[in-house]
């Protein structure tokens, strides 16, 4: 107890310690949280699902919080679903059988740019005849574009406005999500700021018909992460890369670290050929290329996180550490105390486990601090890779869904940025924190 | 139980004059010769560890098989006498030939014998054909292709290094000179940056000087395509190397100065250092002879280390980099799950990793009077 307060004094010199304990506390917070509210399952159906999980979103859109530092101000996503919000539908009359419905999405339009996309999702309830639409778009200034009229082809239907044939064809070179929103004759186009209003009236022929409508306007900013090339929250996946690194690099580490010490302590007490056996192995270990046969592995056997994280640490036990630990144990060896346990009758075992491997725990804790990093590093290395856990969304991933698209190239640095400085804060608070604990347990380096 | 720790040196035992200079190179000359011997064989080891990783999937099999698959059907499709027959007939003896084949390479021995078959192949780098990669002169030996990669790595690589260790080395000193001033502080506080690899550093340099600046390529090696003249594709290299060079060494210069500078704030705060400078040696004199050359050893161990670890990073380094050496070329073949090739270039790489050794071991000996004068050549 009062060795762990003078340790804790010893710690408050070092700011950039309590610095970096006070980041990986909030990092683990943030994995905690993320395991609770997002659990496995549902991350890796989230991660793994296509338009129907995340149909809502815009392609490829930088965060929201890019409008604060920008002058020009790029447009939110505006999702109107008559389903969810039932006051979207103003008006309803019988006609025949059926009825006629009006529904009106009115929406204000602040911004500077063009929407990505403008998109109506139909859901109809019929049994033979199909309800007939009618589309209606109404600027600020309170002109009136007719955007068309149709027979539903199926009980769900999408119309999306850069698509459909003959809003193309009327509006020739320009977008039509963009030609619907710009002051009339301005060249360059100019968005038209104000409220805007889509009506659509639908009239249906049976007497149990229904229909739901749902208006999405793609902005060009997304939530607090924006979305990548397949319209999924990159939030998904920086908060689950969270616990994915922490845990690949603390068990890398901690495995890696123990396992060594452990084999080096007996072989610097037993000697003879089991240190010559562990010596030789080292050397052949250190011939044997790293990555490469981790890519080998994963490419042969299995992608799965936990093959890959076993080959690391059985790859990495008898590395350079090893020989450090040796040569301390061959010192902690000729110990008087060590002497006075082999007198009193102590098994091998209870002095190599009880006597000789507590003795280099200070020595062994920066070194497993400092270690944790690079195992991060390791595992965000083989995602960009393409060889990372085929279910599970991690930082290595998603940089390497944006190298493979040419993220940087065409300027959507976000995607990139976001889980590299993820990973460096990550990376540099082990780090930080390793090179404080390794002045504090030893002194030597203390006054450098 | 316990024997002594450690032989005492033997330098101690027999103690001798100064040996004359061919004695001393006759000495370092049998060491080297031993480390070879020692770590050809190492090698062979990791290789045969590899080849047991690979085929314990049967995939070097796998190689073997569709190699002969592929020279049967040839044969059968070229032999005239074979083309006249019925397609059954034809099928069983091609089945007959594809049998045979497999006899004569020893596929239906057991693993252990089949095994260092591939050992030898593999040692030699004599793995046969690509299934997918080819080379840039269009052919698909696994060895031709490797080996036309190779000099791109080692060029990028061996420059890197070489450029981190000077500037670290003098980093280092001046640092030590002015210890605890505002640039020796800035160093060891920014030390744990290097926790990040230099594809990392890559990514940011990208990012900042080719996609935002627009001003260095975002990858390659040379300009596409590639210019005619001398002068111009080494000034097309040099170009493309800024970037890769320059994440290599932002990833690594800060924690190699900071090992060296503490190094030599160790070694200059020795007695004999403290008696040099009272006697008026010039302080050049003092660090060159009296603390640069103790640390050297240390120093070159941390050199060899960090290419080391060059060449272990590589794959996903060139990858970044979209740098065709070695790494980049296990990069392609796993996309296209290219089995000789993977393995080839694992072997590649342990030979890399061991030359490198090698090196240090060879520099070490030069530098480290113990090898020279003792016997002990184990502790090097």
């Amino acid at each position: 107890m009062k060795s762990l307060l003078r340790f804790f004094n010893d710690l408050k010199q070092y700011p950039s310690a309590i610095a970096s304990m006070v980041i990986i506390l909030i990092l683990l917070g943030i994995s905690v949280y993320t395991l609770v509210t997002i659990p496995y399952a549902e991350a890796v159906r989230l991660w793994r699902g296509g338009e129907d999980v995340w149909y809502q979103l815009p392609k490829t859109v930088p965060p929201a919080w890019v409008n604060s530092f920008s002058a020009t101000k790029l447009p939110d996503t505006i999702i109107l679903n008559t389903a969810t919000d039932p006051s979207l539908k103003t008006g309803e009359e019988p006609s025949g059988d059926g009825k006629r419905i009006n529904m009106e999405f009115t929406f204000d339009f602040p911004y500077d740019e063009f929407p990505q996309e403008m998109s109506l999702y139909l859901k109809a309830k019929y049994d033979e005849k199909a309800p007939f639409v009618s589309l209606t778009w109404f600027k600020p200034d309170g002109s009136k574009i007719s955007l068309g009229n149709f027979s539903m082809q199926g009980a769900t239907q999408n119309f999306r406005f850069s698509q459909d044939p003959k809003l193309k064809n009327r509006f020739g070179e320009v977008q039509p999500q963009e030609a619907l929103l710009a002051v009339k004759g301005s060249d360059p186009l100019q968005v038209e700021k104000g409220q805007y209003k889509l009506q659509v009236q639908a009239i249906t022929f049976e007497k149990e018909s229904e229909i739901n409508v749902e208006f999405i306007e793609y902005g060009k900013v997304y939530g607090i992460a924006g979305t990548d090339h397949m319209r999924r929250n990159l939030m998904v996946a920086l908060l689950w890369g969270m616990p994915v690194a922490l845990s690949f690099g603390l068990i890398a580490a901690l495995g890696t670290s123990i396992a060594s010490m452990i084999i080096a302590a007996f072989g610097a007490w037993f000697g003879g050929w089991i240190d010559e056996l562990i010596q030789r192995v080292t050397e052949i270990n250190s011939v044997l290329p790293f990555l490469p046969i981790l890519i080998m592995v994963g490419t042969f056997y299995s992608r799965s996180i936990f093959t890959i994280l076993a080959v690391t640490i059985l790859l990495s036990i008898f590395g350079l550490s090893i020989k450090n630990y040796r040569a301390i144990f061959l010192q902690v060896r000729e110990m008087p105390y060590i002497e006075a346990a082999r007198a009193y009758g102590a098994s091998n075992s209870r002095i190599i486990l009880n006597y000789l491997v507590p003795r280099i725990i200070p020595l062994l804790v920066p070194g497993l601090v400092t270690g944790i990093p690079s195992y991060v590093f390791l595992e965000a290395s083989l995602s960009v890779l393409g060889l990372g856990d085929p279910v599970l969304p991690t930082w290595g991933k998603i940089i390497q869904d944006a190298e493979f698209n040419g993220a940087l190239y065409q300027g959507m640095y976000y995607w990139v940025m976001e889980p590299a400085i993820l990973l460096m804060i990550t990376g540099l608070a082990f780090s930080m924190l390793g090179f404080a604990l390794d002045r504090i347990f030893n002194p030597r380096l203390r006054g450098m | 139980m316990s024997e002594s720790p450690q032989a005492t040196p033997q330098a101690q035992n027999k103690p001798q004059k100064a040996e004359s200079a061919s004695r001393g190179v006759g000495r370092v000359m049998k060491y080297m010769a031993v480390r070879l011997v020692t770590l050809f064989i190492t090698v062979v080891i990791g290789v045969y560890l590899t080849i047991l990783i690979a085929n314990m999937g049967g995939y070097v099999d796998q190689i073997r098989r569709g190699e002969i698959q592929e020279a049967a059907q040839q044969r059968v499709l070229t032999d005239q006498a074979l083309k006249n027959l019925p397609p059954e007939a034809r099928t069983k003896r091609l089945e007959e030939i594809i049998k045979l084949e497999e006899k004569r390479y020893g596929l239906d021995k057991p693993f252990v014998v089949r095994s260092m078959g591939y050992l030898s192949d593999a040692v030699t780098l004599s793995l046969g054909r690509s299934q997918n990669i080819s080379s840039d002169s269009g052919s698909r030996q696994v060895r031709l292709i490797l080996l036309e990669r190779l000099p791109a790595t080692v060029l990028l690589f061996g420059t890197a290094d070489l450029l981190l260790f000077f500037v670290s080395l003098f980093i280092g000193l001046a640092l030590s000179r002015r210890y605890g001033s505002f640039w020796d502080k800035f160093i060891v506080t920014l030390s744990p940056l290097s926790a990040a690899p230099g594809w990392f550093f890559g990514i940011f340099l990208i990012a900042f000087f080719s996609a935002y600046l627009r001003i260095l390529p975002f990858g390659g090696m040379v300009a596409v395509p590639p210019p005619d003249n001398r002068l111009d594709y080494f000034i097309s290299l040099l170009y493309h190397m800024i970037l890769p060079v320059l994440a290599i060494t932002v990833s690594s210069i800060f924690i190699s100065a900071y090992g060296n500078r503490t190094f030599f704030l160790i070694y200059s705060s020795e007695d004999y250092v403290e008696m040099a400078k009272a006697k008026g040696l010039k302080s050049q004199d003092v660090e060159r002879r009296y603390v640069l050359r103790p640390t050297l050893p240390t120093i070159i161990t941390g050199f060899a280390f960090t290419l080391i670890g060059l060449w272990t990073g590589a794959p996903i380094f060139e990858t970044v980099f979209n740098w065709p050496g070695l790494g980049r070329v296990i990069f392609q073949a796993v996309g296209l799950y290219d089995t000789p090739v993977i393995v080839a270039s694992v072997v590649l790489f342990a030979y890399l990793l061991a030359i490198t050794v090698f090196l240090l071991d060879f520099i070490y000996a030069l530098v480290d009077p113990r090898v020279k004068i003792g016997g002990e050549g184990k502790s090097a």
